[in-house]
């Protein structure tokens, strides 16, 4: 090998072979979080969910048109008229404890879980690089989060196609677009969902710098949701209403009219980034400075 | 087993290739990873720690070399108080001490997993203030005892640590990984959950993750630590044959027995302080001998030795002892024998390493109090 060939290689094949390196590390960190038993046993429990819910619905079939009304009654009451709706109502409902918890568990584990059981001083002499080990945990708790939506919806698309008649889709406005159209707008509240739960995995991975007790964290992360659904429930601080972290969580619904309520789903999606933005940096300050004492 | 070594060293080729390259693309910096160190940094080192006692240290022939290392925890405890350490290349080093007097919160500041609040140091020549990521993938590292995850196998756990490793050969991982394996003996127990690992296989196979790749040095705390006397005996065989291989061996324990067998030089720490710095015959001729005497009339054998001018005199049932220092002890036989003392045994003792070690770091709270 001459300098003269390395000198040569070097420049165009560094990026490469960094990207190369960094894909393999990404790899291994979704193997770590996919393979570990009490993730897929928490992925199957998402997974019930929708089942459960077809199942209820399928025997105690609500009247058509029934429920009405904002939450989860506009959707209970068309999913005997069209399966999609069973996906949707999952989403809904999972939306208010358990896919929080699952991302809480996840992006708690992320670091301190790490630090808990000592590996994190492995990955950091190897070295892995903080900066670098952060991202790939970030990133990995958006895959995650996109993951855990999106088993909620497409078991509850399935469970609806088998349990009910699936069609045409009549919006919450009371349009009616083709299926084709009703999947699109299905695709885009789970992107819209992930986008929400990326900014709580985002606060959950900023507290887990801060300790090796995976729990600890989990158990804050589910402490800030119940807490700003308190706070959001309570009209006399309507003010702090919309810094809330919760707040755009359900606005999702403004996909399903016709036209799209885009001012809700935008003011959603800001919320949902300067939550990550804020909390992404408090991680990383506070992750480059940390002694690693486990 | 010739292709991984083969891998190896081209990997190890490989990676000089890359140093050159970056070093000769880059202006010459003033303060960079490898300009002398000013003559501002040779103040304040206490010459006595020093090795030989050269007032001027060439940091650059040492593995690790650290200048007033201090490191004070939040809750104002000095965990490592301004040590310096000479660990010279091609050397296996011993760092001795007791439990809690600062041997890993040093690991743990050289592999820039915490920061420390006062010195500097170099890891193979290199600054960390530049860097210490450049450097590391040459160090192997195993703080505090293994530490991988329950649910996989050893070698899905070796494959987790390589693909941390953004300099690692990805085309070669799964023939270093079973080199590495194979080095430490796991490679039956490869495909066993770490969980069921024994704790020497657990040992073994923190040992495994440094042995990845070629390494200049390897550190290496409390490795024995929980093993029974089999496990030690493979972890110094493994030991003396990293070093054999001319790595640097940085090995910490608070077994003497231990670092006796394996290493030419040794630290001691004490309460964070390294209170002796040296090669090994170095700190075995420290220490005054002593002279016993065995005898039926311990009195009067007493009484000659205190003539010829010994102190420390102690007299016990049937013997007696006293400090023998520059005494040659065949002309204190000779007197006694003159003054018909009845000797009827004589012995100089040399003080064990047991005894030098707790001389240096104190008694344990049970033996003195």
């Amino acid at each position: 090998m001459s300098a003269d060939n390395a000198i040569a290689l070097t420049p165009a094949r560094a990026p490469a072979a960094a990207a190369r390196h960094w894909l393999r590390l990404f790899r291994s960190e979704l193997r770590i979080v996919f393979l570990r038993p009490r993730n897929l046993l928490m992925l199957l429990v998402l997974a019930g969910g929708p089942v459960f819910l077809g199942v209820v619905l399928y025997f105690n079939t609500p009247q058509p048109g029934s429920g009405g009304g904002p939450g989860a009654g506009a959707f209970i009451g068309q999913v005997a008229d069209n399966g999609v709706f069973l996906s949707l109502l999952a989403i809904f409902l999972l939306l208010t404890l358990i896919l929080p918890l699952a991302v809480a568990v996840v992006s708690g584990e992320s670091v301190a879980g790490e630090a808990g059981i000592g590996t994190l001083r492995t990955l950091l002499t190897v070295p892995a690089g903080r900066t670098r080990l952060l991202v790939t945990k970030w990133l990995m708790v958006l895959v995650f989060c996109f993951a855990a939506t999106m088993i909620v919806a497409i078991v509850g698309l399935v469970m609806g196609a088998l349990l009910f008649p699936i069609g045409p889709v009549t919006l919450l406005s009371g349009n009616t677009v083709p299926l084709a159209a009703g999947l699109l707008r299905l695709a885009m509240i789970v992107g819209y969902v992930t986008a929400a739960l990326a900014a709580l995995g985002t606060i959950g991975i900023a507290l887990s710098t801060f300790t090796q007790h995976a729990i600890a964290v989990m158990a804050a992360v589910l402490v800030i949701v119940t807490a700003s659904d308190i706070a959001d429930a309570v009209s006399q601080v309507a003010v702090i209403h919309p810094y809330l972290p919760t707040h755009f969580w359900f606005s999702f619904d403004a996909l399903l009219r016709m036209p799209i309520g885009w001012p809700d789903v935008m003011h959603g999606l800001e919320s949902f980034a300067v939550y990550t933005v804020i909390f992404g940096l408090i991680a990383w300050f506070r992750f480059n400075r940390a002694d690693v004492t486990t | 087993m010739t292709l991984p070594h083969k891998l190896a060293r081209a990997g190890r080729l490989a990676r000089q290739d890359v140093t050159d390259v970056v070093s000769s693309g880059q202006a010459p910096d003033p303060l960079s990873v490898f300009a002398p160190p000013g003559p501002g940094l040779q103040t304040g080192v206490p010459p006595g720690v020093q090795p030989g006692g050269h007032p001027q240290r060439d940091d650059t022939d040492l593995a690790i070399a650290t200048r007033a290392l201090a490191m004070r925890f939040r809750g104002g405890q000095l965990a490592v108080d301004h040590i310096d350490l000479a660990v010279p290349l091609g050397s296996v080093y011993g760092f001795l001490g007791p439990n809690g007097s600062g041997k890993t919160t040093t690991i743990r500041l050289l592999l820039g997993l915490m920061h420390p609040t006062f010195g500097s140091f170099r890891l193979l020549g290199a600054d960390p203030r530049a860097g210490l990521d450049a450097v590391l993938p040459r160090v192997g590292a195993l703080v505090e005892g293994p530490a991988f995850y329950p649910f996989l196998s050893g070698r899905q756990n070796l494959a987790r640590v390589d693909a941390a490793d953004r300099t690692a050969d990805i085309g070669t991982a799964p023939a270093r990984i079973d080199h590495a394996l194979d080095q430490v003996g796991l490679l039956a127990a490869a495909d066993k959950r770490y969980r069921a690992y024994s704790l020497g296989m657990k040992q073994r196979l923190g040992i495994a993750a440094g042995l990845l790749r070629p390494r200049d040095l390897m550190i290496l705390d409390e490795p024995t630590n929980g093993l029974d006397p089999q496990g030690t005996r493979e972890i110094r065989s493994l030991v003396k044959q990293i070093a054999a291989d001319g790595t640097t061996v940085f090995v910490s324990s608070h077994l003497l027995a231990e670092v006796e067998q394996i290493c030419s030089h040794v630290g001691v720490m004490s309460t964070g302080k390294l209170v002796f710095q040296g090669t090994l015959t170095g700190l075995r001729s420290r220490g005054d001998s002593r002279i016993r005497i065995r005898t039926t009339e311990p009195a009067r054998a007493a009484e000659v030795l205190a003539a010829i001018g010994l102190t420390e005199i102690t007299t016990a049932d049937a013997e007696v002892s006293a400090a023998l220092g520059e005494h040659p002890p065949e002309r204190i036989n000779a007197r006694l024998v003159h003054a018909d003392v009845p000797v009827a045994g004589l012995e100089t003792i040399r003080p064990s390493l047991e005894d030098l070690f707790v001389e240096l770091t104190g008694e344990g709270f049970n033996v003195s109090g």
